[in-house]
């Protein structure tokens, strides 16, 4: 097998990201699509780190996990706080300053 | 021009045997958590999406990333995730009407020409070298060749990257900070209101929910000595809920209480 194949599933899973966070509506499943996003940015990371022989791209994938996780907690954060004061999770209900 | 098919390594076949069954798999759960209504399900698919990482990056000498992949995402992030659809309340599934109209086949129009230029791109890109592999970057195990790295070349963003948790952390108890818009009364003026009320009904407390052989949970209404169901001794979240089942049916006049005489 070539190894560039992980390069493939990395493209792939990011463009299915991609397209989840235009597409659902559910706040929190939009925020799984971001990190999917991130996961396969980050198997993009290692896999390049492989052909380069050096270890920075898993030095730069470990940080993304650390921003990752901090997003996560900020983000359910917002997603809490916005359910709490609207009863809705889905992100079409938060358009107020549309109106 | 060579492209990348040709100019890299050939892996071993073990990993090509993995990587054909996993990375397939993890391309379909990563679709099906597009196509579910329900956000658990996606958040399941997805766990099993990082697990399929987590084994990449295992199989690619990434042994230390593999293992944070597993502890941080599908251990403390997806937790989370879970945790916070509990909360917000499981069976709420997705409508899947689209609320701006021609949005979806626009969005799935862009991926396939994102998707395809990505994929085009890597099939024609080079490197102009064979693979290196990562033995000779590993020599002393991984987690030390990582911690040297980290802790050298890479300090100040490591110290960055510290700064960044202990601000989401705080930002995060600042937004589940709950202000209150009322002062909370105390225990005296609770008591005080009990028995200065309108009424002494409440004086002792509000009465439990009922315990029945048919029914013995809180969503049942406990019964007066008139047989008669109390509704104050639900709690209101039921109620605001709708778990209540309807006192009348537990009503003495409605439950058959007539014992046949032995003769």
């Amino acid at each position: 097998m070539n190894a560039a194949n992980y390069l493939y599933v990395s493209a792939l899973l990011f463009t299915i990201g991609a397209v989840g966070v235009v597409v659902r509506r559910n706040a929190i499943v939009v925020f799984m699509c971001v990190e999917l996003m991130l996961n396969a940015a980050n198997l993009a990371f290692v896999t390049f780190s492989r052909f380069n022989g050096n270890l920075d791209g898993q030095v730069v994938a470990f940080f993304t996990m650390v921003v990752a996780a901090c997003e996560v907690v900020v983000g359910l954060a917002i997603i809490v706080t916005i359910y709490r004061s609207r009863r809705s999770a889905s992100v079409d209900d938060a358009s107020l300053l549309k109106r | 021009m060579i492209n990348l098919a040709t100019s890299l390594g050939q892996t071993q076949t073990p990993e090509a045997v993995m990587f054909w069954i996993l990375g397939p798999s993890a391309v379909l759960a990563a679709l099906g958590m597009l196509l579910v209504k329900k956000a658990v399900h996606s958040a399941i698919l997805l766990a099993w999406v990082m697990i399929t990482l987590a084994i990449f990056y295992i199989a690619q000498d990434a042994v230390f990333l593999g293992i944070v992949q597993i502890v941080v995402y599908t251990g403390a992030v997806m937790m989370l995730f879970l945790f916070i659809l509990m909360l917000v309340g499981v069976d709420s599934a997705d409508s899947l009407t689209e609320t701006i109209p021609g949005l979806r086949p626009i969005a799935i129009t862009a991926a396939i020409g994102f998707g395809g230029l990505l994929v085009s791109l890597l099939g024609r890109a080079t490197l102009g070298r064979q693979m290196v592999g990562l033995t000779v970057a590993n020599t002393d195990g991984n987690v030390q060749e990582l911690a040297k790295k980290l802790f050298s070349t890479y300090v100040w963003p490591f110290e960055v990257v510290s700064a960044l948790l202990i601000t989401a952390a705080l930002g995060a108890m600042v937004l589940a900070h709950h202000q209150r818009t009322i002062i909370r009364p105390t225990q005296r003026e609770q008591s005080i209101n009990r028995f200065r009320g309108d009424s002494m009904a409440s004086a002792a407390g509000l009465p439990g929910p009922g315990v029945f052989a048919r029914h013995n949970a809180v969503d049942v209404p406990a019964l007066l000595p008139d047989g008669s169901a109390a509704a104050a001794s639900i709690s209101a979240t039921l109620k605001a809920r709708g778990d209540v089942i309807d006192s009348r049916i537990f009503e003495l006049s409605e439950v058959d209480t007539s014992v046949e005489e032995e003769k």
